[in-house]
Order: C-alpha cells, then structure tokens, then sequence
C-alpha cells in the first residue's frame, strides 16, 4: 500500500511522525522512534522567552555576588564552553540529526522579531531539515487588537521564511476570529505548511492554598473533532501542506484526520502513553484498513472528507452545533 | 622581543607562570591566594597545556596540611610541583616544608603574604606568614610588582633546579596578588628559555622509583643527625650566585634586569631605606622625587630575602650611606628587633669584620614597622623614616602608619605629602558591591592598558559585610609605569554610584580642586542640587568641582538591566573623564561585553548595548550655584545612645576612616563588646516587610526564618499599649495557655536586607485577595521613619518570661529575643536563621566555638558584630580560633566549664555546713531540663550570692567565682561544611569520639562559601563548583551516617525550609541530649545560583527528593527498645531532576555537556535512592542493650553539668 505523502516538501514515506515534545530529548528515544518508523523528527520548541529569561537569571545570579566581597571574587567556576542562550538546543539538533536519516524538523516559538530570525538561521545551520514555528501567545491585553496578533504572526513569518531556505511551517492555536483568512494570509505569506493545533498549559485552581497551578493534560480522542474540522475546511485551499497535532491515538483517529485532510499525522501522547512501538502498529493498521477498503494510496484517501468534497459540508459550518443539540433532545425528551 | 601586554592581577600574573612550568598543583583555598589555584584549575580544565605540552594536573586537597604533604610526595615522584597559599594555609605546611627542604628538593610555591592571626583574625597582607618560614630551609623570594611576581615565578623555579634549594617565592596579599596593572607577558619561549631541560632530567633522577629505588625519610640518631644535616650546606652557600645566574639569564633574554638587593636612588646617598614587597614600589617612587632633587637618598629592594647573601648586600650599599632604616612588613613581640633589621644589622657587623663592607663608616641603623595587615605605606611614610634618619636621637623600633599614643613609637608623617603624578588620570568610584562596579572599573582598566599606550592599574577595596557591601575603587591612568602600591590620596575623578553614601561617607574628600565628580542620582537632574547634603555642596563650591549626574538606575531599569548600573556608570566615566576619545571609547566598551557576555547570551549583551547607548542622553552637568542652598547636614553616624565606645571607636571605623584611630582606642587583647551591630543602621533594603494583623495567624515562621533577626514577634501585657507610637501595630494573642495578651510582628527598617523570604513563607492570605498576605514588601524609605520608632518602642517592650514559654516550637521560640541580630551575611543568607535559632534557644548561656569562613566573618568582623547579650547581660560568648582546629577548640571550652563546674560543686559541697539550709542540696540536684529548670536554678544560685556575701572566707569567694558554672552551659561547635568534612574532619571526629557534652551544628552550603565556592566534600553529586567544574563526580560525603556509627552521638538532619518544628526539635533534644551532638542543617547559599528568595522552597524539593532526608539519630532511644534511628521525612512530590533545575550550579553542568549532566543527574537519583533505603533500614534496626559496660546505650561519659 502507497501510504506516501508530502509534507512542507519533504516527500515522506508515510504521514506519522511524533509531535512536538520532549519526547525527543533522549537520543535513545529519538532512535527508537527511527526504528518504529517515524517518517520525520520533530523536536520540541525552543523557547525564546526561556532563553532571554534564564539567560538574565544566570548572569544576576552569578554575577550579582561577585566582586563584592574582598575573599571571594566569584562563586562560580567560568567554564569557557559555558554557554546559554539556544546552544543546547542546536546541540540536540545536532546529535539528532547525526543520529538519524529521518527528516528532523525544529520547532521554534519566539517573542521578537529578532528572536524568530536569529534562532530560525542558526537552527537551519544547525541543519533542521524544516521548521515549526510554535506561535504562541496569550494576547491578554485589552488593547491589542486580534489584527495586530495576526499581522505580527505575518510579518515574522514573511522575515523567516526570506531568512531561511528550508520550509517552514506554522503552528497554529485554533484560537483565531477567522482562522481560515488568516491560514489564507500565512499561505499567502510563504507557509509551508500549516499545524493544526497547539495545546496549551491550562491553569487550574487549588482552593486550599489559594493558588493558581498550572496543569498539562494528556490529549485523548475528544479533541479530534476541532482538528478534523479546521482540517477539513482549510484541505485543498492552501498551497501550505497540513498536520494535525492532538488528539490523534488510533488508527481511526489518523484515517479521520486524512481523510479530513492531514499530509502529516503528528502523535505526542499517544506516543507518551504507549511508547515509539505505537508507530509500527499504527501504520500496519492503517495499512490493513485501506487494503480492506480497496484504496489505491493514501494521496486517494486525503483529503477526501474535506469540505469541497464531503457528501455534507454543511456538517463542518456552524449548523452543526444546532443539530447536534436537537438530535440530543430528541433523543432524550 | 615580542611580548604581549595584559592587564592582570597579581594572582594571575604567579599563576600563569607557575601553571605553565609545572606538572602538578595541589592547593587548598584560602584568601588572598585562592584565585591562583583557581586559575590553575580553570585552564586545566580548558586543556591549556605547560611548556611541555602537558595539561598540569590540578588537585585540591582537604587543608593546606594535605596539599604540601601531596606536593611532597608529588615532587619525591619526580614531577614538578607547585602550590599556591597564604597565612594559617602557609603555617600549615610548615612541616611538609622543613622535610621539602632537607631532602633538597626543587620546588617553587607562591605565597599571597597575609598576616597571621593573633588577637584577631586578618585576610590582609603582610610578611608575618612568611617569617614564620624562615627557618625551614626555604629560600625566600620577594616580589614587590605585578611585573615582578610575573617575571620572579619563573626565576625562582630555575633557581631552584639549579640550586636544589626549595624557594617560597611571596608577593603582599591583596596590595599585589589583588592589584590590577598592566604588564609584559612572558611568552612559553621565555619560560623554555629558563626552564633548563637537563636540570628537569636531574630532578626527575631523584625521583623515588621501584626502578631505581632509594630510601628517604630515615630517622637518625645523635650519633649522626646533626652532621648529616650539615651536609647540605654547600647548597645553601651556593644558592644566591644560582639566583643571580638565572637572573641575568632572565635578563638577557626579556631586558628585565633583577639582583638579589636591587639599589635605587642617590648614587652617594647618606640615608637609605632597606625592605621588601609591595610597599618597597612606594618607596622607589619617593625616594627617585627625593633624588631627583638632589637628597642623598637611596632604597635598597630586598629580593633573595633567605639566602641572605651578604656580599650582595653589602654590594648594593654606596659607599656614602651613613644611616639606614630597616622596615619590617611583621610585628615579632618580645624579640630585639624584627626580623629584616636583625639580618641588616647582622650583615653589616660581619662584614665589617670580614672586610667586604664599602661603607666608609659605621652607619647608623634604625628598623621599624609599618603596613600590618594592608595597612597604607605611602610617599610620605617613606618620608617620614628618612626623616627620621635625620633626627639627632632617632627612634628605634618604630611604627610607621598608625598613630601609637600608648608607647609612642610612631613616627609622625606629613598628611599632605602626595607625590602622585599630574599626568595620570586619578579616579576613585564608591559602589555597591552587587551594582557591578568593581567588574566594570576592572573592565576599564583592561580597555585602557590593552587598547591604549597608557599604563594602568587598579585597586579594590572592600567593607567586609555580605549584603550592601561598599566598594572602592582606586584607578589610575597615564604615559609612564606606575608604581604607586597605596590608595589615591587626591583624585581627579571621584565617581559615587549610590545617592545614599553622601550620607554616609566623606566621598568628595579625596577630590583635587578642579576634579571631576559623576553622582547617580535617583532625581530630575533640576532636583540633584538641592538633594544634596549641605557638606557636599559645600565641598563641590570650594573645590570648584564640575559636577555631572545621571538618574542610572532608571536607565538601568528602562534597558531591562534591574539595578545593575555599572555599564552606565563606565559609559558616564569614559564620555566626561577625556582617558579616550568618546566614540571610540563606547565602541570598546561594546567590544569589551560581547567579549565578556557573548557566549553567556545574547540577551545580556543586548541589554547591556541598549543601556550603553542610553545613557549619555541621561547624564548632565549641573550647575552649581554660587553658595549651597540646603541647610540639611549628614546624620550622625551612630545614635546619640550608643556607648561611649561604639561612638568614639566603632562610628569611625563606619566611615571608612579607621586609619585614624590611635592605638589607645583598642583593647590591647582582641576582646570586643557584645551588641553592636544595633548600631549601624546601614539601610539598604528597598523595600522591607509590613505586617497586616488582620490576616495574621501567629505563626511565627516570619521571625523563625529572617537570616537577620529584622522581623520579631512579641507577646505582653495590653495596658504597654498606653504608651505606643500611633502607628504601632498591635492585635489580641490567639493562645491557650497565655490569654488576654497582645501579639506585634514589627520589622527592624534600618536592619532589614530586603531579601522577602519572611514574605515568601508566610502562609496566610486574605481570602479576598490572596497576593495580600500577612506581610508583604513595600518600600523602604517612606516607612523608614515611622517603623524606627516603632522599633524602638517594640524593643522597649518587655520580653516574656522564657519559663512561661510551654511549648517551644517554631511559634514558642520566637517569643525568645535573638542574640544574633543584623549580621552582614547576604541577603538571603541560609545559615544565620540556624545560628539564631541557636541563640534564642541557648544563647544566654552558650559558648561558641566557631571555625573561619562565613559564619566567622558575619559573626566577627569588625566595625560590628552581631552576637548580643539580654536584658539580664548574658549571651553567647563567642570566639573562633582557626579553621582546622575548631572542633578541638569547643570541646577545650567544654573541659573548662567543666573543670569550673565541678570546682564549684566542690567548693558547694565543702561550705555546706557554713552555708545551711536545702539550698545546697537543692542546686546540686536541680534539674537544669527546661527553660523552668534554668530559671529556677539562676534563682538558687542568686540566693547563693547573697549567703556566700556573708561568710568571710576564702572558699566562698572562690565560690563566688565560678557559681555561675552552677547554671547548665550549652556549648556550641559552629562552621561550615569546609571545616566540618574537609580541614577539621579528624578533630571532629575526634572530639565526637571524646563523649563529652559538645553541640555541634554544622552550616552545609555544600561549598566553601567564603572563599567563593570551592568544591568541599559536602558537593553533591552534579553540582559544578571550583575544582569540580564539569560537576561533581562523587557523591556526597554522609557525615551523618559516619557520626552515628559512634553509637553514642546524637546526630540529625535539618533543613529549616522543609521542616521547622523538626528543626526546633533537634536543637533542643541536641542540647538536652547528655553526650556529643552533630547537628547538620541545610543552607541555601549565593554559591548555589538562584534567587535566595526561594531558597526555603528548595530546601523542601531537596528533602522531598529524598537528596537531602531529614532524620534524628538519638542513642538514648536504644534503651526504650526503640530504633535510635527516626526518619523525619519521606519520598515526597519534588523528583532529583526538579530540585537541580533550579540552581545554576546544577544547570551549568547541563549547559556544558548535557549528556554527562544527564548521566550525573541519573547516578545522583540513584544515589539519593540507595542512601535513603539505607537510612529506611536503619529506622527499623533496634539496637540490642548489652548487659555490660561499653555498649551503645548510653554515652559513655557521664553528663557533667
């Protein structure tokens, strides 16, 4: 079976590969994901905002103390080969791609323009075959308008995509007014690709210690939906290829999403819970089920649930919200 | 001859060279020559290679005795071998060096001369270390400039090899192994060139090899020893024509030309001047202005100090001298002279008795003291002692420096004399410790000397407090070498990077008229003027001062820099100083931080450009009016009711101007008063905490956790109230037992740090609003005033009564008044909330022993000291004697109250029958157990007075004496980790072993914190430290489990972060506890790399990671049939993993090689893993009572108070 597929360019054997996570911070890890099959790497973010911050952190730290005191002049050791900022990242990548044939894709999520550009050229030097840009941000400000978030996401991603040769892909927080314009102005922009979507830290509350906590959840199959649907309308109107990213933990959850629309299947938790070996499973099961339905290739397959092409689109608009709802209460009077 | 110029420091100068001629270095830190070592093991560890191609190994040792001994054993190996020491550090390898020297051992060591302890401790320099060494057989070299300490590493070296004499070549701590000049480096090729292949081969010969074996280390008898050790004679008579010989192989090869006794001054000078080290560049300097102008004046620089070579000296000597001052940089009491003046004055008679004396009559020859501990030596010093030679009855055995008002031996020294040159640039900065200025000045002078054909040097001096400390600055610029090894005295620059030390200190005092002076003023640049106090005003209108200000802090705040100024205050500097043209100035001083911050990250460099770029728009000149326009003067230094001493002594020393004070000022002893640092109110918090009784719920942990005993919790009667300042805080005391009282937590405003972990602690919030907790930071200076008085007026109120106290936990003990307050440990500190806690608890009647390093210094260093006594007069009575010894020195403590105790139960016993009644009975079986005890015994032993008052006979006296020994002491054995698991490891061990009734609590930073974070054996596993740069390797040494394998210690664990009441627990049952006890807590330090504001919270991932458990080991439960065993804490939610991100000395390792990190990471959660299972054992282990003596079950001496 031609499972196939080409994602930001890259043509690739099949569309399942591990999403963002610090999955792939072992190298043993990264291996084992090589060896079940993984068509790419992709790495988890830098993070900008870390960098600037830990960056600052350690310079006050150790440099606040020092030549302050006549018997100690510092209360570090200065390793020259000390170096914060995004080496240890670059290192990954690099280790990462020396240790794999796979394509390895890196993921970057700035806070400047300066940023976005300064770690998109070194992670290419580094020799990332494409990128992610893991844009993400919490406009909490009143006064910022959701024009200024996307033509901000724009213009980065205008500069990148001049900075860089390799491809580039946007991932996106279905968080957006009107998210199939804006997919229309990244596409427009120069994406390669678009990922559908980021999953965010969610706060929670502990009402004992009167605190605000900070909770990750694994995904599960109840956040497909909201992806198969942006995938579905968003599938054949953009030059930019499309992954989707959570929710994705079955076989029938990938076939869904490609169906929808997906050049590329990306797996985190799925992966976390049940280890890189899910991978061969996955595919050998995809692999069964289309022999089973009689398709040619998976290129047949995608897409074809999309929203120019599904028997009902009407199904993906705002409609269904409504029928949804009656159907419930006609079942349950 | 191409040679590099760099702009380094003495240290550094030694080191280089030192590390690039030798194979092995075994150190030890201590200050000042701690930073050799650590150079040597920073290029170790960068693979930086000696002359031969080898990396040098670079090993630190457990004490200054293990590093000769190592370096000992590495040179009978074959290896050449160094070290680097200084003071107490040199005295300990003493003996290594009488053994090194009699077996004619090639060597060179590099001695940062400091001064020796004696009536106190002083990390400054002089030649008292190395006068102690003159009778080991080493020949001792003497460096008095950074260029020659370079050049004189290397020429000791080869003459060593060459003579076989072992050379201790020494340089004055601080003043040369801490100033900054720039000098010619020597090139490996200069080294080769010194560096004689076939002497190497030679010493390598001697090695000790099973290839070749030989004996060493006999022991003879006196049928042979003494001529034996005459047998080395010819060495020593050989040795300085081997030190003239590589001298002048120096010399042709760099141009540097050097003799044994270097002569400078008038060719037929009359008066001359004989001394060695730093202060000898001074004198040149004065005596070349006096020559020049034709006085018959001359200096004679002493290098090869042992073996004295008299022909040399007497050589250098013109014909003409008529009288010589001999200056000693060394006090030795009781002897005829000081050293350098009985070898002066030895050589001059027997060269007249040989013959070889030029001189064409007897001169007359005086010798003196001066620069004790850095004490100034200055131009007109060295004037003074010509001046001296002059006089009709010259004074013999003087002082020079100081003002000796009790038996007038100082000489009397023109205060105006300067002879700093005008064509130098003579800038003084005054900062903060922690807003960089020394790191920017230091950067300045490596602009200026490397970028420029301008000579360079800087010094630096330090107040010796941990937090707030105050920096000074001295740098000087210009075309021709500078020689000047003293303090600017007139500066053309004064810089005062911090608004508030016009309050405190004279700044402008040092400024010429016409000087520059640039104020960081936090005011509208129309509002600096008027905000400063009339004093400088005035001085800036009569020197005629141009006067620049910059707001740098708001500058610093708006380019993302927080409060570090320096880079703005540099910019300021090199734009109105005219050292280099403005632009290209601001272009090096970018060159010089994406030089220093480039690999550290880009965000510092970017903040650091925008602050630069920012700041000359900021800076203005303001105009200075006429006649000054304020009426406020400076305060007062010290409160109107501080004593007579603190006022006449201790507020002058505050101001920086202790120089000043004459000898009759000091107790002749070392004994200092308790209490003082009450009086130096220093104000450097920001902002400082404020209580909000509403949401208070009285726990106390606020007060438990201030490392300076700022915030303080008191319970007392309402009707006090009638009395309180309006705003004074007060609510109803929530209690069972003590009703109808009223509770304040008041801060200390003028005391308090700022460091917010009272705050970060606190657990109560307002439902409302739960940011708001019961206290929270706000800033200082509007509160200041309001919260003094209520201070005072909280002080003023009167403590409870400790008996009454029923539950001492970390509420109860907080109601007891600390007798450690506002010591100068960092903010933040983690160890001084132990040292307190021991205080409120037993303070009143204990005695400390405690070891050198940071608890030493916040304890002891002068102008102030934080230990202080009660209402009633008691507190601890404190004292350290070394590091390595203080173990032995506590337990000594306890054989004297012991002896004392006993005495007077003896005495008690025998004037029973006089004294009558139950009393005597009753104090010979109190139990002492509880605060009650205590009291109820001070009461008995008060009532004892009074009987004793009335017999008339020499027992009572005696009696009268030592009653105080009836009352129960608690004597405490404090240090850190280096003193504990490294230097004075056996004589804990020892006086562990001893049984006797010693507390023993040791500050764990897991670093040697003072010294600037060497790795002790106290490091974890992971942590990157000096001399473990990659991250330790090894884990962790259990000092617990190896005191408990006694039996019969009581040991535990604490970490007050993670379990409060466990700490106050421990403590209590240390003290109760009938044998030795090792308490070992848990102290976040600065050496760690976060902010120390979460320091508690780190604590608790360390014990919830199972990294550091918390348990109570105590033998008494052996005979309750119990484990003795308790295990306080468990595996809880924080992993390994979480508690090392958190501290960049963990995070370094990461950074530098993430796989070994990872590797590391993994052995330590093993680790934490395996010891933990161990101890979980242990606490289920009982421990059979043996039927006979000599078991377990009890401690095997018996109690004895």
């Amino acid at each position: 079976m031609d499972l196939s597929t080409t994602y930001l360019g890259l043509k690739l054997p099949h569309p399942f590969m591990p999403g963002a996570s610090p999955l792939v911070d072992k190298l043993d890890v990264v291996k084992r994901l090589e060896d079940a099959g993984a068509a790419a790497i992709v790495m988890h973010s830098l993070f900008e905002e870390q960098i600037a911050r830990e960056e600052w952190a350690t310079f006050r730290h150790t440099e606040t103390h020092g030549e302050s005191f006549a018997e100690a002049l510092s209360y570090f050791p200065s390793p020259e080969k000390f170096a914060l900022g995004p080496e240890e990242y670059l290192d990954h990548i690099r280790r990462v791609k020396s240790s794999v044939g796979v394509p390895v894709i890196a993921s970057l999520n700035g806070t400047t323009l300066g940023g976005w550009l300064d770690y998109s050229r070194l992670m290419q030097e580094a020799g990332a075959d494409a990128l992610e840009l893991n844009v993400y941000s919490l406009p909490s400000n009143p006064d910022e308008t959701s024009q200024n978030v996307e033509d901000r996401t724009v213009e980065m991603l205008k500069a990148v995509k001049e900075a860089v040769k390799i491809p580039v892909a946007v991932k996106l927080s279905p968080f957006y007014t009107a998210l199939s314009n804006f997919a229309q102005r990244l596409d427009e922009a120069g994406a390669d690709g678009l990922v559908l979507f980021n999953r965010f830290y969610q706060p929670d509350i502990d009402p004992h210690e009167l605190t605000v906590v900070r909770t990750l959840a694994l995904s599960d199959s109840s956040e497909l939906p909201l992806r198969l649907r942006w995938l579905a309308i968003l599938a054949g109107r953009t030059r930019a290829s499309l992954a989707v990213s959570g929710g994705v933990h079955t076989s029938m959850d990938a076939i869904k999403t490609v169906m929808a629309g997906a050049h590329a299947v990306q797996l985190v938790s799925a992966l976390l819970q049940q280890g890189p070996e899910l991978l061969v499973a996955l595919r050998r099961e995809v692999e069964e089920w289309m022999e089973e339905m009689e398709y040619r290739s998976l290129e047949q397959m995608q897409g074809s649930l999309g929203l120019r092409s599904a028997p009902d689109p009407t199904v993906y608009e705002r409609a269904n919200y409504m029928l949804i709802l009656q159907s419930w209460r006609e079942q349950n009077p | 001859m191409t040679s590099r110029k760099i702009t380094i420091d003495g240290n550094e100068a030694a080191a280089s060279t030192a590390y690039r001629i030798n194979e092995v270095c075994a150190i030890y830190p201590i200050t000042p020559s701690s930073n050799m070592g650590e150079w040597a093991d920073e290029w170790a560890a960068k693979g930086l290679p000696n002359i031969w191609g080898k990396v040098p190994e670079v090993v630190e040792m457990q004490s200054e005795g293990g590093a000769s001994g190592a370096v000992h054993g590495s040179l009978q190996g074959g290896a050449l071998t160094t070290t680097f020491t200084a003071s107490q550090g040199l005295l300990l390898m003493i003996p290594n060096m009488y053994k090194i020297a009699g077996e004619l051992t090639a060597y060179c060591m590099h001695v940062a001369a400091r001064t020796v302890a004696t009536h106190a401790l002083s990390i400054f320099g002089d030649h008292s270390d190395v006068m102690a060494c003159r009778q080991t057989g080493f020949a001792l070299l003497a460096s008095g400039s950074i260029q020659e300490v370079h050049d004189f590493a290397v020429i000791g070296q080869a003459a060593s090899l060459r003579s076989r004499v072992p050379f201790l070549h020494f340089f004055d701590g601080f003043r040369s192994s801490h100033e900054v000049v720039k000098i010619n480096e020597l090139t490996d090729d200069d080294l080769r060139h010194m560096m004689d292949d076939a002497l190497i081969q030679e010493h390598r010969k001697r090695a000790l090899t099973p290839d070749r074996p030989v004996l060493r280390g006999t022991a003879q008898n006196p049928d042979t020893f003494f001529q034996s050790r005459e047998a080395c004679n010819r060495f020593y008579l050989e040795c300085a024509a081997h030190v003239t010989e590589a001298m002048e192989r120096f010399a042709q090869r760099t141009g540097r030309r050097y003799r044994l006794f270097d002569y400078v001054g008038h060719p037929a000078a009359e008066r001359v001047i004989v001394m060695m080290g730093s202060g000898a560049e001074t004198a040149h300097e004065m005596i070349e202005c006096l020559a020049a102008k034709g006085e018959k004046v001359g200096l004679v620089k002493v290098r090869l100090y042992r073996p004295f070579s008299i022909d040399s000296f007497m050589a250098a000597l013109p014909a003409t001298v008529t009288g010589i001052a001999v200056l000693d940089r060394t006090k030795e009491p009781g002897a005829v002279g000081e050293p350098l003046y009985l070898d002066v004055i030895t050589a001059l008679r027997e060269a007249r008795e040989t013959g070889v004396s030029p001189l064409k009559k007897d001169p007359r020859v005086i010798g003196g003291r001066y620069g004790l501990s850095s004490k100034e030596f200055t131009p007109a010093m060295t004037k003074a002692v010509l001046d001296e030679l002059d006089a009709s009855k010259p004074k013999n055995h003087f002082t020079v420096g100081i003002v000796d008002d009790v038996t007038h031996t100082s000489l009397k020294v023109d205060p105006e004399l300067d002879i700093d040159a005008d064509d130098r640039v003579r800038a003084v900065f005054y900062g903060l410790g922690s807003d960089g200025t020394v790191g920017a000045n230091k950067n300045s002078i490596k602009i200026i000397g490397e970028e420029t054909d301008n000579h360079a040097q800087g010094y630096f001096v330090y107040d010796s407090k941990k937090a707030g400390a105050v920096t000074i600055s001295h740098l000087r610029f210009g075309p021709r070498p500078i020689r000047s090894t003293y303090l600017i005295r007139k500066a053309t620059f004064v810089a005062c990077h911090q608004f508030e030390f016009l309050d405190r200190f004279d700044v402008l005092e040092l400024a010429v008229p016409g000087a520059v002076f640039l104020l960081n003023a936090p005011f509208p640049k129309d509002k600096v003027w008027d905000s400063l106090p009339l004093e400088v005003q005035e001085q800036i209108i009569a020197k005629k001062i141009k006067f620049y200000a910059i707001d740098a802090y708001s500058v610093a705040k708006d380019t993302g820099m927080g409060t570090r100024i320096n880079t703005i205050m540099q910019t300021c500097f090199f734009a109105i100083s005219g050292v280099l043209p403005r632009e290209e100035a601001i272009a090096k001083i970018k060159k010089a931080i994406e030089k220093t911050y480039g690999k550290r990250g880009q965000e510092i460099v970017k903040r650091n450009f925008a602050a630069v770029d920012t700041t000359l728009d900021h800076m203005h000149e303001i105009k200075v009016p006429a006649k000054p326009t304020t009426a406020r003067r400076r305060p007062p230094i010290v409160a109107d009711a501080a004593p007579d001493f603190t006022k006449r002594v201790q507020a002058v020393m505050m101001v920086g101007k202790g120089d000043t004070l004459p000898v009759s000022a000091f107790p002749f002893d070392g004994t200092w008063p308790l209490s003082t640092t009450r009086w130096e109110k220093r104000n450097i918090a920001l902002d400082i905490p404020v209580w909000d009784s509403e949401v208070c719920i009285q726990c106390n942990q606020c007060a438990l956790v201030c490392p300076h005993a700022a915030i303080r919790a008191k319970i007392y009667d309402p009707d006090l109230l009638a009395q309180a300042p309006a705003t004074f805080k007060s609510t109803d005391y929530k209690s069972l037992d003590l009703k109808g009282l009223k509770y304040t937590i008041q801060v200390a405003p003028e005391d308090c740090t700022g460091c917010g972990v009272c705050v970060h602690i606190c657990p109560a919030k307002d439902k409302a609003n739960p940011k708001h907790k019961a206290i929270n930071m706000a800033p200082q200076r509007p509160l200041r005033a309001t919260e003094r008085e209520n201070y005072a007026f909280f002080l003023g109120l009167p403590d409870i009564a400790r008996e009454k106290i029923k539950r001492v936990d970390v509420k109860g003990s907080q109601f007891f008044t600390p007798l450690f307050e506002y010591s100068g440990a960092c903010a933040g500190c983690g160890e001084t909330p132990y040292v307190k806690l021991l205080s409120q608890l037993f303070g009143d009647r204990a005695l400390i022993a405690n070891a050198t390093g940071c608890s030493s210094i916040y304890g002891g260093n002068l102008p102030t000291t934080p230990y202080c006594s009660n209402r009633d007069g008691r507190g601890p009575a404190w004292s350290n004697s070394l590091f390595e010894d203080n173990a032995e020195f506590g337990f000594g403590m306890r054989l004297a109250v012991d002896a004392n105790a006993d005495q007077a139960r003896r005495l008690l016993k025998a004037l029973s029958a006089k004294l009558g009644g139950n009393l005597i009975q009753e104090i010979l079986d109190a139990d002492q157990g509880d605060e009650a005890g205590i009291a109820r015994q001070r009461q008995r032993v008060d009532l004892l007075r009074s009987d004793l008052a009335k017999l008339d006979l020499p027992g009572a006296r005696q009696l009268e004496s030592l009653a105080d020994y009836l009352v129960r002491k608690s004597v405490w054995i404090v240090g850190g980790d280096g003193w504990a698991y490294d230097i004075g490891y056996g004589g804990l061990d020892h006086v562990l072993a001893m049984g006797r009734k010693v507390n023993v609590l040791v500050l764990d930073t897991e670093v040697y914190s003072n010294t600037g974070g060497q790795a002790s054996k106290a490091t974890p596993m992971g942590a990157a430290a000096k001399f473990a740069m990659a991250g330790k390797d090894l884990g962790k040494k259990d000092l617990g489990l190896l005191a408990m394998s006694y039996g019969n210690v009581y040991v535990a664990t604490v970490a007050m972060g993670a379990k409060m009441n466990q700490t106050v627990q421990a403590f209590l049952e240390a003290d109760a506890y009938p044998g030795p006890s090792l308490i070992i807590a848990y102290c976040h330090c600065i050496a760690h790399g976060y902010d120390l504001l979460y320091g508690l919270d780190q604590q608790k991932r360390a014990v919830e990671s199972t990294l550091w458990p918390l348990y109570r080991f105590d033998p008494r439960r052996i005979a309750a049939g119990e484990p003795p065993l308790k295990l306080d804490s468990g595996k809880g939610k924080a992993s390994v993993a979480e508690y090392m991100q958190n501290e960049t000395r963990f995070r370094m390792v990461e950074k530098i090689n993430p796989e070994r990190f990872r590797d590391l990471l993994e052995r330590a959660g093993r680790l934490a893993a395996q010891r933990f299972a161990v101890y979980q054992q242990l606490a289920g282990i009982k421990v059979p009572r043996a039927s006979t003596g000599g078991d377990a079950e009890q401690p095997t001496a018996p109690a004895k108070d």
